[in-house]
């Protein structure tokens, strides 16, 4: 070390080209050793890490393919020494139990609508901000800024009041109305930063050839903002189907998705294993495959949209 | 390379992350005026929708909130601030507000460490994508899904619980399990009970003779399969030798303190010598129940080390009052810690390679490169995945109110499941739950402020 310091004088002195290569050398014989075992350790280490992050979720899976009583009475990882345990009845019993699967239908009434619902009024708030002239703009977009980081914590107590004066207490539209208004700030915001990024010139020779405000906004500016639409549209997709409190507060007996109807299970939690890690996988099929189906996109929206 | 925009990471690099929003390219320049000069009773239309669901569910109800805040349990008395004075004075909240200060100090700093190490790490191995796969996958599903997936993991029964598996077979493997649960001395006889659930002699054993300990206490059929009958130790010249046993014979005709004809020997036991509350010499039974100690052992006492005597070792009690937050935190950790990585490698991917090449160069080993020259770089990242986190962090709910079992419930309290408790789940204050409300509006303020200051900023430019 300290004869390298002295020769090379890679720090104070201007560095001479024959220092940096012994430098070099020095680094090839022991370094290279030291490397290759580094390099054995880190994906050692790696691997142990992912095995790790998979294991929680291999245990849902693998204790939803067991019988009840296998399940009381062991362990999961038991199915690796004893794989005739396997059996596919308690997704069967779960699938013909009419409270879940009406709680799965309710779960893609309210989310579907939600999803469309921002989308298109995103959309149109999110081209006005960008391309129209109005007064007091630039002030109303700072407003949906601020409302980017609001917590739905703070809407419950009146918006359930409100809902009930208005009679659609437990009724899936509120749920959507809700989700849909919490989904606007972050979709007006991301919108407008996208289609404000739309040549003018492209904008302009459309309104040449006598196309209308709705016609610009339906053929040219939607079109063109479909990266940014597909990616608002899986995360707002996801943060509604995953949701539970709005929907634990908002809907009733009738209107509940999947997630509260699996809720009210976990209080018993211990006794019906088989109906809750089946319930909860099927739960996680559509999100996972979105997951899968849409990486890209996914990853730029729970990104961006994250702070929700 | 400051703000929030995310390089490379698909849906065409346009999302910028609500938390301090990078500069946006182009609008904030360019002469803010409409294209092509359309009336503001069209701009009203696009943004009539918008505004009015914004206005109804979003302003209208903050507003609402912080009125109702400074009302009583059934809103018609106005009560000021004593709400916002229950919330930090009532024992039960209290816990929720000490709970949600671990949560944003601990969580987001764990998720981001976490999230680093892995983007660092998982830039120098061909399948870090498939790495990266597995560790954001969690962020896909509900936190209800993610709360019952570890209500398993952390499941108390080490045979049904993958936590306490592991944990007990770890134990397992140090120490040795043969314990005599129940086990004790006959009363009177010459062991007595000693601190924290040992027997020590009140004798002192010599060389020569045997200094049997007889145990009862142990039903037949809890003895070891195949314990073997109680044999007396041989007298040896430099030893202490004596046997352990179980002194009852089925049928109850033995004698006590005396070695009987079916007898069964405990084998496994730890005896130690104790000389002035210091222990010189230990030995085990062995098969046959006899165990010799070194003669340095003569003229001490004989213990039964509390060891011998305690149950199975039954894992870690994850959800109870001690552990449930830091347990529940974990969950979050698995959830989040990807969102973190994958945040910070879009980073990473703007770090110049020159730079570090030129410090590896220079000599520089990899912590150093690590330390003084990624972690700098990456520094803006870093902060808008923590702020991201912990605003995050402050309205968790689901999970603490899936994972935490009813009767530690209260002891994982946060502020969030507080505001629904107390609004919605038998708490019937509606007051108490909007001032809980304002307090987590408060604050997220500064996030807010700041986001503002940066628009207005570009919008200058």
């Amino acid at each position: 070390m300290s004869a390298d310091a002295t020769t090379g004088g890679a720090v104070t002195a201007p560095v001479p080209v024959t220092a940096v290569g012994a430098g070099r050398r020095r680094r090839g014989l022991a370094g290279r050793l030291a490397e290759r075992a580094g390099s054995g350790v880190l994906r050692i280490f790696l691997l142990v890490v992912a095995l790790f992050w998979l294991l929680p979720t291999v245990g849902l899976l693998l204790s939803s393919l067991r019988s009840p009583t296998d399940i009381t009475a062991s362990g999961w990882w038991k199915v690796f020494t004893s794989p005739s345990q396997l059996t596919a009845a308690n997704y069967h019993t779960l699938l013909s139990n009419s409270a879940i699967t009406d709680s799965l239908w309710n779960t893609v009434l309210i989310t579907v609508p939600a999803t469309l619902l921002v989308v298109v009024i995103g959309s149109l708030a999110g081209y006005a901000f960008a391309w129209m002239d109005f007064p007091g703009r630039d002030w109303w977009f700072l407003v949906v800024v601020a409302l980017l980081v609001v917590p739905v914590q703070v809407a419950l107590v009146p918006v359930a009041k409100l809902f009930g004066d208005l009679g659609i207490f437990g009724d899936i539209s509120g749920v959507v109305l809700f989700h849909t208004a919490f989904g606007l700030p972050f979709a007006i915001f991301l919108l407008r930063n996208f289609f404000a990024e739309i040549p003018r010139e492209l904008l302009e020779a459309a309104r040449l050839d006598g196309a209308g405000e709705l016609r610009l906004f339906t053929r040219v500016v939607m079109p063109l903002g479909g990266p940014a639409i597909a990616s608002l549209g899986i995360f707002q997709f996801l943060w509604v189907w995953n949701d539970m409190l709005v929907a634990l507060i908002f809907t009733n007996s009738d209107s509940q998705p999947i997630t509260v109807a699996l809720q009210q299970q976990v209080r018993q939690f211990g006794n019906n294993i088989d109906i809750l890690a089946p319930g909860a996988f099927v739960s996680m099929v559509i999100p996972l495959a979105v997951f899968f189906a849409f990486q890209r996109q996914f990853v730029s929206g729970v990104m961006a949209g994250a702070v929700k | 390379m400051a703000d929030a925009s995310l390089p490379g990471a698909g849906g065409g690099g346009t999302a910028a992350a609500p938390v301090a929003p990078g500069p946006v390219k182009g609008p904030g320049a360019r002469p803010r005026r409409s294209i092509m000069g359309t009336p503001p009773w069209v701009a009203a239309l696009f943004l009539l929708p918008a505004l009015v669901l914004l206005g109804a569910l979003v302003v209208y109800p903050i507003v609402f909130t912080v009125h109702r805040s400074l009302y009583d349990a059934d809103g018609s008395g106005f009560v000021g601030l004593k709400n916002f004075g229950t919330v930090f004075s009532d024992h039960g909240i209290l816990t929720a507000v000490r709970n949600n200060a671990i949560w944003v100090v601990v969580a987001p700093t764990v998720a981001t460490a976490l999230g680093l190490v892995f983007a660092v790490l998982t830039e120098r191995v061909r399948w870090g994508t498939a790495f990266k796969l597995v560790v954001f996958m969690p962020m896909a599903i509900s936190m209800l899904a993610a709360g019952i997936i570890f209500r398993l993991v952390y499941d108390q029964d080490p045979s049904r619980g993958v936590a306490n598996a592991v944990v007990v077979a770890v134990h397992d493997t140090f120490t040795s399990n043969a314990a005599y649960p129940g086990a004790r001395p006959r009363p009177n006889g010459d062991l007595a009970p000693t601190a924290g659930g040992s027997y020590t002699s009140k004798s002192t054993a010599s060389v020569g003779t045997p200094a049997d300990l007889p145990l009862v206490g142990i039903p037949q059929n809890k003895l070891p399969a195949g314990a073997q009958q109680a044999r007396p130790a041989a007298t040896k010249p430099d030893a202490v030798t004596g046997t352990v046993w179980l002194d009852f014979r089925p049928g109850g005709t033995g004698r006590p303190g005396v070695i009987d004809p079916g007898e069964k020997a405990l084998s496994g036991v730890r005896v130690q010598a104790v000389k002035g509350g210091k222990v010189v010499a230990s030995a085990t039974s062995g098969k046959d129940g006899t165990y010799q100690l070194p003669g340095s052992a003569a003229g001490a006492q004989l213990r039964l080390p509390a060891s011998n005597f305690s149950g199975k070792y039954n894992g870690i009690d994850w959800l109870g009052p001690n552990l449930v937050t830091p347990s529940i935190i974990a969950s979050y950790v698995w959830m989040w810690a990807g969102f973190a990585m994958v945040l910070i490698a879009a980073g990473l991917a703007g770090v110049p390679r020159e730079l570090l090449e030129q410090a590896r160069v220079d000599g520089a080993n990899e912590w150093q490169v690590f330390r003084r020259i990624t972690v700098p770089l990456l520094a803006p990242v870093l902060v808008v995945v923590m702020v991201t986190l912990m605003i995050n962090v402050l309205k968790i709910f689901d999970l603490v109110y899936i994972i935490a079992p009813g009767q530690t419930q209260e002891n994982a309290n946060v502020l969030a499941l507080q505001l629904y408790l107390s609004s919605f789940g038998g708490g019937n204050d509606q007051g108490v739950g909007s001032a809980i409300g304002v307090i987590l509006l408060l604050l997220v303020l500064p996030v807010m402020i700041v986001n503002i200051r940066r628009l207005r900023r570009e919008g200058r430019r």
